[in-house]
Order: C-alpha cells, then sequence, then structure tokens
C-alpha cells in the first residue's frame, strides 16, 4: 500500500518543529508501524537526508521505549496495544497518517519523535521501591500473600513506563503511572512500612516535575498498553490523604 | 594471556563459602574511597550497581536507553528457577547444579555452576522483599512450574512477564541508591571503549547519544554487564539495540573472548514476512505440549493446510524421534525444521516456516482449554500475523535467542584484564553451551546481587592500584581514536546502507554459523566477512552530524563491530571438532543424527586473543575437570 505520512520534525530541543511530509509505498500489511518507519527511514538515508528519531528498542511491547502519537492518539488507535506492536493492516491504501511525538511540558522533545521522559526516573526514586538491602531479607515464603492481593499487586505492575497516559491527559498528568507503582506495593505487605512516606515523596515529586493534576477524563486508561485501570488513581488520592493527615 | 580459573580448592559444597572466607575485606568507612562504573543497566547491571551502592562504593552506571528500565532483560517471559524445593518434589542445589551443567551438554565450570545454584535461593527472597509479584497460590504462598530440561518444578514466574518484574525490582532498587546519590546514572550514553592504564581497566569512554560529546571517566575497576551479541544474525529475539560493540571493545584491549560459536537458536518464534522485518517474536516453548509439528510431504505444496489430507503430510518430529516427539529438545527441533525447510517443504510465503498445529488438541479437549491455556499466546500470534490459531496452524520457525559464550571470567567475574568484571549474558561462565530455560535470570541476578558484591573488594583489597583520573594519557589517547573512529563513520557517503549489509551479514551467519555448521561453510564465511566489511568501509552510506541524536550514526558503529566480531565467531565455530550443546557440526554427528560431542579432544573453554582485524586470532584453553558429575550422552529417542 502507498501512504501519505505527515511526521513532527524538530532538530533539537530548541528548535521550533514542524510537520512534513512524505510519501511511502510497497508498504505490506505484515510490517509493524514501526517496520513501515525503517522503510521510510531507508528511503531518506539513501536520499542522503537525516531519518526519522524515534525510540524503539524491544519491538514486542514490554520495554516502553516506543513513544508515538498516531493520528491524535498515543499508541495508535488498537486497545492495550503499544505502537510496536500495531501492524499495518489496520491501515488501507492511500491513507494519511499523522506521527507526532508524545507531548507534555514535562516530556520535552530532544529530537523528531525523541521525548525526555527522564521525569519518571526521577519519580521512581523519590519513592518508587521497597528499601530492601541486599541479602538482609527473610525466605520468600516467610510471610504469605492472598492470590487475590498478589494478582492485583501484578495487574498494576504490568506498566512499562512508556507516559502514553501523560501523553493522552489534557492535564499532562501522571497520575496513572504514580498511582499504578503505589497501589503495587500498597497490596504487598513488604510495601507497607514505607507506605506514607512513598506516597508523599512520590507526588511531590511529580508535582515538582510540572505534571497536571487528575480531573477523571480517564484518556489514560482508554490509551494505557498494559491496561491499567484508574482505580490506581483513587487508591493513591486515599492513601495521600491519609498519609498528609497523619504523618 | 593466561587463564587462571581461581577455581577455589576443597570440596565442591564448600568452595563458594570458604571463598568468602579467604577473601579480603574493605572496611566500612573505607569502601568510599573505592568506584566503580558499570556499563549496562539490565539485571545483571542493575542489580550490581545497587548492591556495590548500598555496601558504599562510588558507583557510576551507564545505558544507552532512556531509561534503566528499559534493558533487554524486561523481555524475558518463563520464569527464573530456583532450587527451593518448596513443591517438595525432590530438588535440591545439587540436582539444579546437575541439571545446568548436564543441560550445558558438559562443557560449563562446575565450581561456577555450582554457585549459581547455591544463591539461586537469595535471589527468590531478595526478589520478594523488594515487592515483585511473583505467582501465588491461594494459600498465599509462591507456585512454581517445570521447564524444559528438569523433572522437577523449580521456575518462580510472574505471569509471562517474570524479566519485566525482576527488572523492575533491580531498577527499583538502583534507583533508591540514585535517589541517595550514592550512584551516578547516565542514561542515553553507549560504551565506546575501555581504558586500560598499567595493565588494569580503569575507565571507559562514552558518547552522549543526545549532545554527541565525548567524556572519559575514570574508577578504580570497570563492570560490563552489556548483554548478548545474538544481533550479529540481523534478525533474532534481541531487542533492535543490543549489540556487542562493549564486549568486542573489551576483546581489542586484550580480555579473552570465551566460546563464541555458542549461540541458542530457540525453536518457536514467528516465522519472518519478509525483507522489511526488524526482529522475530518469540512464543513460549510450551505450546509444544498441545501443538503438533508438521510440513507437507512434496516440495513446494502451496496448498492451504487445511487442503492437505492427512496423509501427505510430514510429522517430521514425532517421525524421527519418536519418544519425545514434539517435545524433543530445542537444538534438535530447530535443526529439524531448518531441514525440513531447506529440502523445499517450509510453508508460508517465504518458505522458512513448519506448521504448529492445534487441530487436533482442540477437537480432544475442546477450544476452551486450549484458550485457558494459551490464551494470551494465540491473542499476540493473531495480533502480528493476522491469523486466528484457532482455525488455521500457527506458522513457526527457529530464531537465534541468547549466547551462551561471551568474555572470558574467573572465578570471581574477572576477566583477563585485572580490574575488568563481566556479569549476565555478557560473560561466558555458567551455562556450557547450551542454556535450560529459565537460567538466563537466574545468573544475571546471582551475578549481581551475590557474586561481584564479595569479589569486588577482594580485588580492591589486594590489587592496590594508584588513583587515576581521567586526564592521564590513556584516556587522551582512547578519546582520540573514538573521534577518529567517529569521523570516519560519518564519511560514509556511498550507496549502500548500513541496514542492508547488516541484513547481508545475517544471512552469513545464519547459513553458515547458525543452527547447523560445517568446515566447508565456516570457510565460506570467513571469506564472505571480510568481503561485507570491506564493502561496509567503502560503500557504506552514514547521514547527520556527529554533535546531535544521531541513530544512524549509532547503529553503524555497532554493525562495523559485529563485521568484524563474525569472523571471531567463525573462528570458534571452525576449530571446535565436535557437536555439543548449541554447537552443531555437521560433519560430527550420530548415525541418528545426534550431536557427537568430543571429551577427550575439546572438554575445554575456548578463549581468544586479538591479534588484529582480519588476523586469526590466538587460542588460550581452559581444560574443563568434572569430578562431581560424569560425563555422558544425551539422548531424546
Amino acid at each position: 500500500m502507498k501512504l501519505t505520512l505527515h511526521i513532527w520534525r524538530q532538530n533539537n530541543a530548541h528548535d521550533k518543529g514542524r510537520m512534513v511530509t512524505y510519501q511511502v509505498d510497497h508498504i505490506i500489511e505484515d510490517m509493524s508501524f514501526l517496520e513501515m518507519l525503517d522503510v521510510l527511514n531507508e528511503q531518506l538515508i539513501v536520499n542522503g537526508e537525516e531519518p526519522v528519531a524515534f525510540d524503539h528498542d524491544c519491538r514486542e511491547g514490554i520495554c516502553g521505549a516506543c513513544s508515538l502519537t498516531v493520528n491524535g492518539v498515543p499508541h495508535g488507535p488498537e486497545k492495550e496495544t503499544t505502537i510496536c506492536q500495531l501492524h499495518m493492516r489496520h491501515f488501507k491504501d492511500g491513507d494519511a497518517i499523522y506521527i507526532e511525538p508524545f507531548r507534555a511540558r514535562a516530556f520535552p522533545v530532544i529530537r523528531d519523535l525523541v521525548v525526555d521522559r527522564s521525569a519518571f526516573d526521577r519519580i521512581m526514586a523519590a519513592g518508587g521501591f521497597v528499601s530492601a538491602h541486599t541479602g538482609g531479607v527473610p525466605d520468600a515464603n516467610a510471610i504469605p500473600i492472598s492470590k487475590v492481593d498478589a494478582d492485583k499487586a501484578m495487574d498494576y505492575a504490568a506498566c512499562i513506563g512508556c507516559g502514553a497516559c501523560v501523553a493522552s491527559c489534557k492535564n499532562a498528568s501522571a497520575m496513572l503511572f504514580v498511582a499504578a507503582k503505589v497501589a503495587q506495593f500498597a497490596h504487598l505487605p513488604q510495601g507497607q512500612p514505607e507506605r506514607k512516606a512513598r506516597v508523599l515523596n512520590m507526588v511531590a515529586q511529580m508535582d515538582k516535575e510540572g505534571f497536571g493534576g487528575c480531573t477523571n477524563q480517564y484518556e489514560c486508561e482508554a490509551v494505557c498498553p498494559k491496561g491499567i485501570k484508574v482505580a490506581a488513581i483513587a487508591l493513591m488520592n486515599r492513601d495521600y490523604l491519609k498519609a498528609s493527615l497523619t504523618t | 594471556m593466561t587463564l587462571d580459573s581461581k577455581i577455589p580448592s576443597g570440596p565442591l559444597a564448600e568452595k563458594w563459602d570458604k571463598h568468602r572466607f579467604d577473601m579480603k575485606l574493605i572496611n566500612p568507612a573505607n569502601k568510599r574511597k573505592f568506584s566503580v562504573i558499570v556499563v549496562g543497566t539490565g539485571l545483571a547491571g542493575a542489580s550490581a550497581a545497587a548492591s556495590l551502592a548500598e555496601l558504599g562504593y562510588k558507583v557510576t552506571a551507564f545505558c544507552y536507553n532512556d531509561s534503566a528500565r528499559r534493558a533487554h532483560s524486561i523481555a524475558a517471559q518463563g520464569g527464573i528457577n530456583a532450587a527451593k524445593n518448596y513443591p517438595n518434589d525432590g530438588d535440591s542445589v545439587y540436582r539444579l547444579f546437575y541439571d545446568t551443567v548436564k543441560g550445558g551438554d558438559f562443557r560449563a565450570r562446575e565450581a561456577n555452576v555450582y554457585r549459581l545454584a547455591q544463591v539461586s535461593n537469595n535471589i527468590i527472597d531478595q526478589c520478594v522483599a523488594q515487592g515483585v509479584p511473583f505467582a501465588r497460590e491461594y494459600g498465599g504462598y509462591l507456585d512454581n512450574r517445570s521447564f524444559g530440561g528438569a523433572q522437577v518444578s523449580r521456575t518462580f514466574y510472574a505471569r509471562g512477564q517474570t524479566g519485566q518484574q525482576l527488572l523492575l525490582g533491580a531498577y527499583s532498587a538502583l534507583m533508591r541508591q540514585v535517589g541517595l546519590g550514592t550512584v551516578e546514572l547516565h542514561t542515553r550514553h553507549e560504551m565506546m571503549d575501555v581504558v586500560v592504564v598499567d595493565g588494569h581497566a580503569r575507565g571507559i569512554v562514552v558518547r552522549d547519544l543526545v549532545t554527541g560529546a565525548i567524556s572519559s571517566h575514570a574508577a578504580d575497576a570497570v563492570i560490563l554487564a552489556t548483554g548478548g551479541y545474538s544481533n550479529v544474525f540481523y534478525l533474532s529475539t534481541n531487542a533492535i539495540a543490543c549489540n556487542v560493540t562493549a564486549a568486542y571493545r573489551a576483546y581489542k584491549k586484550g580480555a579473552g573472548f570465551a566460546n563464541p560459536c555458542y549461540t541458542q537458536i530457540h525453536p518457536t518464534c514467528i516465522p519472518l514476512s519478509g525483507d522489511h522485518q526488524s526482529k522475530l517474536t518469540l512464543m513460549s516453548e510450551s505450546l509444544r505440549n498441545d501443538g503438533r509439528i508438521w510440513v507437507p510431504k512434496a516440495q513446494g505444496d502451496k496448498r492451504a493446510p487445511g487442503d492437505i489430507p492427512e496423509s501427505e503430510r510430514d510429522y517430521y518430529l514425532e517421525r524421527k524421534y519418536p519418544s519425545f516427539g514434539n517435545l524433543s529438545p530445542r537444538d534438535i527441533s530447530s535443526r529439524s525444521a531448518k531441514e525440513a525447510c531447506d529440502d523445499g517443504r517450509g510453508v508460508g510465503t517465504t518458505g522458512y516456516g513448519v506448521y504448529l498445529d492445534f487441530a487436533d488438541s482442540i477437537q480432544r479437549l475442546g477450544k476452551h482449554v486450549i484458550e485457558e491455556r494459551y490464551g494470551n499466546l494465540f491473542q499476540m500470534y493473531e495480533r502480528i500475523t493476522g491469523e486466528d490459531p484457532y482455525k488455521v496452524p500457527m506458522r513457526i520457525y527457529p530464531a537465534a535467542h541468547y549466547t551462551m559464550g561471551g568474555l572470558w571470567v574467573d572465578y570471581n567475574l574477572m576477566s583477563t584484564i585485572p580490574g575488568l568484571h563481566v556479569l549476565g549474558e555478557a560473560n561466558f561462565s555458567d551455562h556450557g553451551a547450551n542454556r535450560l530455560g529459565a537460567s538466563a535470570l537466574m545468573q544475571g541476578l546471582a551475578d549481581g546481587y551475590f557474586v561481584i558484591p564479595y569479589t569486588l573488594g577482594h580485588y580492591f583489597a589486594t590489587a592496590k592500584t594508584q588513583k587515576v583520573d581521567n586526564s592521564h594519557p590513556e584516556f587522551r589517547k582512547a578519546e582520540e581514536e573514538v573521534k577518529a573512529r567517529i569521523d570516519a563513520l560519518l564519511a560514509l557517503n556511498g550507496t549502500k546502507t548500513v541496514a542492508a549489509i547488516h541484513r547481508d551479514l545475517g544471512r552469513v551467519m545464519w547459513d553458515y554459523c547458525g543452527m547447523g555448521r560445517n568446515e566447508a561453510g565456516l570457510k565460506k564465511a570467513l571469506e564472505e566477512i571480510p568481503v561485507l566489511r570491506d564493502e561496509f568501509w567503502s560503500n557504506g552510506k552514514v547521514v547527520g552530524t556527529g554533535d546531535n541524536l544521531n541513530s544512524a550514526l549509532e547503529r553503524a558503529g555497532r554493525v562495523a563491530d559485529f563485521l568484524e566480531f563474525a569472523e571471531l565467531m567463525c573462528h570458534d565455530a571452525l576449530h571446535r571438532n565436535e557437536s555439543c550443546g548449541g554447537h552443531f557440526r555437521e560433519e560430527y554427528q550420530t548415525e541418528d543424527g545426534e550431536a557427537l560431542r568430543n571429551d577427550d579432544d575439546y572438554a575445554y573453554v575456548a578463549a581468544w586473543e586479538f591479534t588484529g582485524v582480519g588476523n586469526t586470532p590466538v587460542l588460550h584453553k581452559e581444560s574443563l575437570q568434572f569430578e562431581n558429575v560424569k560425563l555422558q550422552t544425551r539422548s531424546y529417542k
């Protein structure tokens, strides 16, 4: 199939940036979306132009590196699917496709479709952990955990840290990302000793990074490639309130 | 180059305990005076960086991804082995040790493997304490499942995302230290070279992938945890950026490279659909429990699978290996699929695929049972191929997956360059010629959490090196070399893209140094690789500049190293006149087509010394002593 691509090009963080239109041909339906971009990039290199920069790595939907907004939707049209796992059979000959970076003030563009998501790392460094020094821990079966709680913790732990939740939110809120980590540990006994400090510190860092607040639009849940539920945000809000009042 | 494995004396079960006592310590107040560089933040790198920082060492860590959490450890699905024996089914440290040595086709060091089995239990404890949500039973205790190569259930798992959850645990521990200021983490930085001063590894040169700036970093020791090199085949189950550069640079600086030809080909991956394909996706091997593998009996039979009658199908694994059938081990299944396709009986548009058919199981058990067992895998398959495996058979084909070879290390995980330590997939140590399922995660975390924190202190206490900073002439020299190389890459203005040359290299390696190898093929590869390398440097094309994010330049640097490294793999494969594990030399097989090992002549680790690009490297041998297990032939008939 033949496609018209409108792609955000921006040389570096200081460049203003613009949409540039490209044509690609001989795209087959078995290609992934990123392989379609590979075709464009090979074409550009042959013509002596610089390829479109985009983050990607595992190409199997788990590393969380890929971060494209396709036709206005982070990760594109398929539900619970990262853009690297979206295949071209979902498009048809002659389609025009708009490709932009994940946009948020806290995710500044580095180049083209590559954004800086290091704010997520700093939020994790502020409290996204259980302080368990290597070695000084009890036997793995010393503390039984109900299967229901373990499964819930796993549901939230599935977050891949891609940032689609932020990109989809009109407030550029990172609350689904932060809440997923808070909720994972809230469901486990290992997470209890630091539960209050964790939610306070992570939220403080989130605010400092310039992410907005949640106003219950649930766009984040709609685009989350791992199906993380907004119930996490409710849990985090409760924990935050409790921690604020009791510490 | 001398290979001193430094295996402690004494009975196998007491070696590690004895060694831990014999090693010198650094007192807590002095630890902050020692600095270490960690390259790579996957399971091995992140766990090492976090654990060493907790001890008080000054740690600087580097990764080329935008976050430490994206390393390819994250993609491991199945699980992690440990000798907990929670199911009470007869497991023990000794059994895990034995299964691993046997699974590795008797080409691993006994002492290392035994230590791995010993610390496996600590890993599970550590991960649970970090909040890793392993699968549990209703009683609240941890669940286990069984995996290939073992008769006990010793695999811990977190749905199909075990690697992700373990990596996020290690990443959390690392980020905690970053927050505390004990680890300085540099993301989007790629290691370009290792710097050796007075015979000791004292630092690295890195490129900032965003600004292009080249900088040097000095330390008292360097740790490489930079993963495997399956991308030498172009197509593999690895992430796109996985490469051999860090390990290969160390090799060029004098580190021995051990058993580079030991690569693992995974039998159940989704076949490639055309030249555009950038990677191969693995489907869990568990599918072979209920799927039947077949190809048409006639060559070039292009009928739809449903139109091919039973009598015209060849269920080749069931035919050739009646007792193991579709559950034959990885190497045999992979090789048989290749044979069928090379014979012109492959299926799919490319002819490189075989059917994995669930029709019989669905008829026997009902669709709901198959859905319950494999629902997520069927969904993943349909997403990628657009075909419904409940209605038409899956198509699968083997793909390069894991590399058992790597930089040679002694019992302390130190390479032949003093001070340069190598962890995880990047070293060669524990899997011999073949890795068992669910053992990669175990080894990465064992190295990082429970081995290097002990052995690095001993190195610091005994090496007594002088302090060196990055103004030393060796750093300047390395920086200049790196800059010159980048300029040379940027000057490439031919007609062939780097991706196209990489694809050609992949074909050569897959055809001649892949699942089946023979002398003629390997010699042919050794002729073709230098031609490709010349083509790269004379007709390759790289665009853009060095002072910006430049994916074309990054890739060119990695492919340039693969073009040299590929020759090393072929030399190793050519010299090893036997078949063992993932290394199948077609000349050395039994009448039934089984791998024929030669323990008399080849029970050694082959560590290669660099002698210049295009030159034959020098072979050094570490002979393997088996004092505890009896060498025997595996049979699957």
